[in-house]
């Protein structure tokens, strides 16, 4: 059973469509990259799926049901930066938030101290909010999204503002909410997080969706006809290879669309080169983004 | 734990943490205490201070003005002259005088000379010559007890009797007024503290997102109901306070003061109905403050939009005045009906008359009734309104938007 069902939801404001038509599940176990430069519809999309807005059409199940106070309870939530209240304490904060999703207080309490030792941030439990780094509201932030045990984590932007080690740190957290079996959406710009993590992905532009499925076989999809070489050697002349191009410390070599990677290593392993790196081509999450999302600009 | 108690636990802890809750909540005591402290201090170690005795001058002119020249502290002195009682008066001698000219019997004029600028004569003075020339002219002809009487001829007193023609426990007057109306001056004030707290938290809570996050666990409904509810348990909690202490601020303050302070009554219907309206009030405006909370863009722009009904508040207390003059106007009742004018216009009213029981259901079921069309129309607009950063739609939008929900 997917997690999150989304099927053909449209919503606007005034008489601008926000969100035209959109279909995607989120599947247990999966990180899930919700992706898309601004105004790109990510955050309505998501504050449909939590039930905050409602779609104008279409239909959105959470867990095999339209979102009730049951399944709010399987849910955790955490939107771009603040969204806890300043003059609290940490431990209030935890505590307080936790028991909205149902959680017993004592529990909440014992998971709490927990969760903050488990992240080194035992020490500020007394402290209030506002009294905090953003890197560490930010962790906080992500405690109370993932203390109740939910099914589903929807992270807007959670990367924004993180030192690279309160990002590894995060980075650990996610990872090891997918091996617990939790389905994880992020919502983020940040394309090399969303490689790093992201299982699968749905690339949104205008409302629209621009590209979704397993971000492998995206990237797959996109590879283009060239080879990255780094080799001890005279090259001469290679079969298929219509062009070379030298870079600092490779050489991109552009097959003919005929010829294949693996005739083009052939080749190379038979003139008895010292081969230090032969990669396939491929673009990174950021460059197709730009080919897609500029394409809607043409 | 029902989640509309979850978040009516946390409003109401909050709010009666806050400062200014609990300065506003205690002030009130405290400065009683205080006041009580200050004047048994004072009391103590001050000297009772020695009357000073104004000497008046005067000339009589009609003859036969000779006796009775000592009335209370003032001395009357007799001058054969005017020029005489000028000179006195310029040498500081007499603080003022008056002269009874010949005609006086057949005119009643009387000429009084002063240093002073006044509006006009002061009513000690103004009785003081008129008992001086009462006495002189009765001198003689009544008994000195008939004219003392007609000097002060009447003591009303008034008693209350109930339709069965008993003495009625609640007898009236000011001594009934002092306390419903510090309660209203002091309910207003923490009704007008209690709106700009609640849209200052909901503005907070939209601002810093927070508010998605709580919707991500509760419905609209709950989240509002429990805050209005949680303002309103914070009202009750004020009011119990208050009521529970003027009791025996009264007794303290009765025992040190005395006199007009011992004759203050808290009226018999007035702790009830007074906690009725303490709490329906600060569930109206807490219900209003989320109602404006909701379509505003932030807390500063919300607090200024609160004015429309914040200002009403105070809208009984601008006439209160008039209500010791006409306490039976129409323009009462219709206060006391009108929701965001009845908690205070209620509460002044039990002091200075009764009020009709028709009245006072009326007033309460309207009241009642307000608070939860009020409250469902502002949960409408919250949902509508919520994701509104930074910009607030115009009045059409938004009664357009509550229609079509």
């Amino acid at each position: 059973m997917a997690v999150v069902d989304v099927s053909h939801i449209v919503k606007s404001f005034a008489d601008k469509v926000v969100v035209d038509d959109l279909s995607f599940s989120v599947a247990q176990g999966e990180i899930f990259g919700l992706i898309g430069p601004n105004g790109a519809g990510k955050t309505t999309t998501i504050r449909m799926m939590m039930d905050v807005i409602k779609p104008d059409s279409g239909e959105l199940t959470i867990l095999g049901e339209k979102l009730s106070e049951a399944t709010k309870n399987s849910l955790g939530y955490m939107p771009e930066e603040r969204g806890l209240y300043k003059k609290l304490s940490v431990l209030e904060s935890i505590v307080y938030l936790a028991s909205l999703k149902g959680m017993d207080k004592h529990l909440a309490r014992e998971k709490a101290d927990e969760m903050l030792n488990h992240t080194g941030m035992l020490d500020s439990k007394r402290k209030k909010i506002e009294e905090l780094s953003k890197g560490m509201a930010q962790i906080i932030q992500l405690i109370v999204t993932i203390i109740h045990n939910p099914q589903l984590v929807i992270l807007d932007e959670p990367f924004s503002g993180l030192d690279p080690v309160n990002t590894e740190l995060l980075k650990g957290m996610l990872a090891d909410l997918r091996n617990q079996g939790k389905a994880v959406i992020l919502s983020t710009h940040q394309m090399n997080q969303v490689e790093e993590l992201c299982d699968r992905i749905l690339m949104i532009n205008n409302g629209q969706a621009v590209l979704y499925g397993d971000l492998s076989e995206i990237k797959s999809r996109y590879r283009g006809n060239s080879v990255l070489l780094d080799c001890i050697g005279e090259l001469g002349d290679i079969p298929g290879v219509t062009t070379k191009r030298t870079h600092k410390g490779y050489i991109e070599l552009i097959l003919d669309g005929k010829t294949t990677p693996q005739q083009v290593l052939a080749h190379l392993v038979s003139c008895g080169l010292v081969i230090n790196r032969f990669e396939v081509a491929t673009p990174s999450l950021n460059e197709i983004f730009l080919k897609e999302v500029g394409k809607k600009h043409e | 734990m029902n989640k509309t108690l979850l978040i009516f636990r946390h409003e109401f802890l909050h709010m009666i943490k806050r400062k200014g809750f609990i300065i506003m909540t205690l002030i009130v005591p405290v400065l009683a205490l205080l006041a009580i402290g200050v004047f048994q201090l004072i009391s103590k170690t001050v000297e009772p201070p020695v009357i000073e005795t104004t000497t008046i001058g005067y000339v009589d002119e009609s003859g036969g003005f000779d006796q009775y020249t000592t009335q209370g502290d003032i001395e009357l002195v007799h001058f054969d002259t005017p020029h005489e009682a000028m000179v006195a008066l310029i040498n500081g001698d007499v603080s003022e005088y008056f002269v009874i000219p010949s005609d006086y019997i057949s005119t009643g004029v009387i000429n009084r000379y002063t240093l002073e600028k006044e509006v006009e004569t002061s009513p000690i003075i103004a009785t003081v010559i008129k008992n001086f020339l009462t006495s002189n002219l009765l001198s003689g002809k009544v008994p000195p007890e008939t004219i003392y009487r007609i000097e002060a001829p009447l003591d009303l007193v008034v008693t209350r009797l109930t339709e069965t023609g008993e003495v009625a426990t609640e007898q009236g007057g000011y001594g009934n007024v002092i306390i419903p109306g510090i309660f209203s001056l002091l309910l207003a004030l923490s009704l007008m503290l209690s709106s700009i707290y609640m849209i200052q938290g909901l503005g907070d809570e939209k601002e810093s997102r927070l508010v998605e996050v709580l919707l991500s666990s509760v419905s609209s409904r709950q989240l509002l109901v429990g805050k209005v509810l949680g303002l309103g348990a914070a009202g009750l909690v004020q009011v119990v306070i208050w009521l529970a202490s003027a009791p025996l601020l009264l007794r303290l303050a009765s025992a040190s003061f005395g006199g007009f302070i011992s004759a203050i009554q808290i009226p018999a219907n007035f702790i009830i109905l007074g906690i009725v309206y303490f709490v329906l009030g600060y569930l109206l405006f807490a219900a209003l403050s989320v109602g404006i909370g909701a379509i505003s863009p932030n807390a500063r722009e919300g607090q200024q939009l609160s004015m429309i009904y914040t200002l009403f508040i105070y809208v009984p207390l601008w006439f209160s005045s008039l209500l010791f003059i006409f306490p039976n106007s129409p323009i009462w009742v219709v206060l006391t009906i009108f929701p965001v004018t009845a908690p205070v216009a209620a509460m002044l009213r039990l002091g200075v008359s009764d009020i009709a029981a028709w009245e006072l259901a009326v007033s309460i079921a309207v009241l009642v009734l307000s608070i939860i069309g009020i409250l469902f129309l502002a949960i409408r607009a919250f949902r509508i309104y919520l994701l509104m950063y930074g910009k607030r739609p115009n009045w059409g939008d938004i009664i357009q938007n509550l229609k079509s929900g």
